[in-house]
């Protein structure tokens, strides 16, 4: 449950941010989980839930986007999407390619008042 | 439509179109219960204007959720790249052999280079007392019910047992194929050990941890005589998921191809120690 350790990150960071604005409470906050990222959005959120609280945090809304996997190919020199670590090229079927995005853990917005 | 008469929701009978409102109560013998709890809406005095006047705004944040994590990572780098130090982080599943591995390294390469050693588990300091046992330095750290070491842990650990120039600095993960891949510990190399005990798919079950090491050290080779385990399959999922990776195959238990890895340890210590020569000149 690595997930507890990150979800007090967001939480850290999005307490942070918010009290530096000061805002009295934060409403919304919306993350970016990679599909490739070793991280599963449902723990998050539970996770979330329960290290918000009593915090600026307490009852904001996670909003989780899925970044796909990107990943440069070599021999076709083009980025493409990849749904797995393990999976060819969908131009060229091999498997040369460097992962470039969709492994990624990111606070992306808030909406605080 | 009532599934008993077909009176209601359908065509009637009498072909005057729709019928919606005709439908009637049938007497049965058996009485209804509510299956579940369930709350009813009730009236209450509050009025809940205050989310739809408060003024929200909107703050950009655009940062890594592991920021604070990798600027640990950053600071032990730095730690052991002034020191000379050849830092490795192992990490495997519970039982690979990663202290057996250790323990016999130390053993071997006694007086060659100095070593230390940082052991990640949830409980207990049996694996630290088996690193000291080799009279090597041993620090335990008891991540409780965290599943990984982190960075500010290892900083910490390396606070307490103290960089010895030119050295190694082995840190012996918690056992877990999962969340250890997603946190530097500001370590040089990545070792993943995977056994023959375990299955020839496990690079493509825990891809993350794969694509995060350097090396990929496949142990309990001894065993291949008395185990349906085709190392060549293992090697080939492993590259597909990162082409190029590295493999020593070895025995920790028997010493097996464990020249391999020590010339592997040798080469990391000569460069740190050059890059550490480098930067003070």
């Amino acid at each position: 449950m690595h997930e507890l350790a990150l979800s007090q990150g967001i939480v850290d960071l999005v307490c942070q941010q918010a009290a530096a604005d000061g805002a009295r409470r934060v409403r919304r906050v919306r993350i970016a989980v990679g599909v490739l990222s070793s991280v599963e959005p449902d723990a998050i959120e539970f996770c979330f839930d329960v290290v918000s609280r009593g915090t600026l945090a307490e009852g904001a809304r996670l909003e989780i986007a899925r970044p796909p996997g990107r990943a440069r190919c070599v021999p076709c020199d083009a980025v493409v999407t990849v749904a797995g670590r393990d999976q060819p090229c969908p131009l060229c079927s091999e498997r040369r390619w460097v992962l470039v995005g969709g492994d990624d853990l990111r606070v992306l917005e808030l909406e605080v008042e | 439509m009532c599934g008993v008469c077909g009176c209601g929701g359908g065509a009637r009978s009498d072909g005057k179109g729709e019928d919606t409102a005709d439908h009637h109560h049938h007497d049965h013998g058996h009485p209804h219960s509510h299956p579940h709890p369930h709350s009813h809406p009730h009236a209450h005095d509050h009025s809940h204007d205050r989310d739809e006047v408060t003024p929200t705004r909107l703050l950009r944040v655009e940062q890594d959720i592991l920021a604070k994590n990798n600027a640990h990572a950053a600071a032990n780098r730095a730690l052991f790249s002034a020191a000379g130090v050849f830092s490795v982080n192992l990490m495997s599943s519970p039982g690979a052999g990663k202290t057996t591995l250790l323990v016999r390294t130390l053993a071997d390469l006694k007086g060659r280079f100095p070593a230390a050693v940082i052991e990640g588990d949830q409980q207990t300091s049996l694996d630290a007392e088996r690193i000291r046992a080799t009279g090597t330095p041993a620090l335990q750290v008891n991540t409780g019910t965290g599943c990984h070491l982190d960075a500010l842990m290892v900083t910490r650990a390396v606070g307490r047992l103290g960089l010895v120039a030119d050295s190694v600095l082995f840190i012996e993960n918690v056992g877990n194929l999962v969340c250890p891949a997603g946190f530097d510990l500001g370590e040089a190399r990545r070792v993943v050990v995977l056994s023959t005990t375990e299955g020839e798919d496990k690079p493509l079950k825990y891809p993350n941890m794969i694509a995060a090491a350097d090396l990929l050290v496949v142990n309990k080779v001894d065993l291949l005589p008395h185990l349906v385990f085709d190392v060549n399959r293992l090697v080939d999922y492993a590259h597909r998921i990162k082409p190029g990776l590295e493999v020593i195959e070895l025995s920790a238990a028997t010493g097996l191809g464990l020249d391999r890895w020590y010339r592997w340890l040798e080469a990391g210590i000569a460069v740190a120690r050059q890059n550490r020569e480098h930067e003070q000149a």
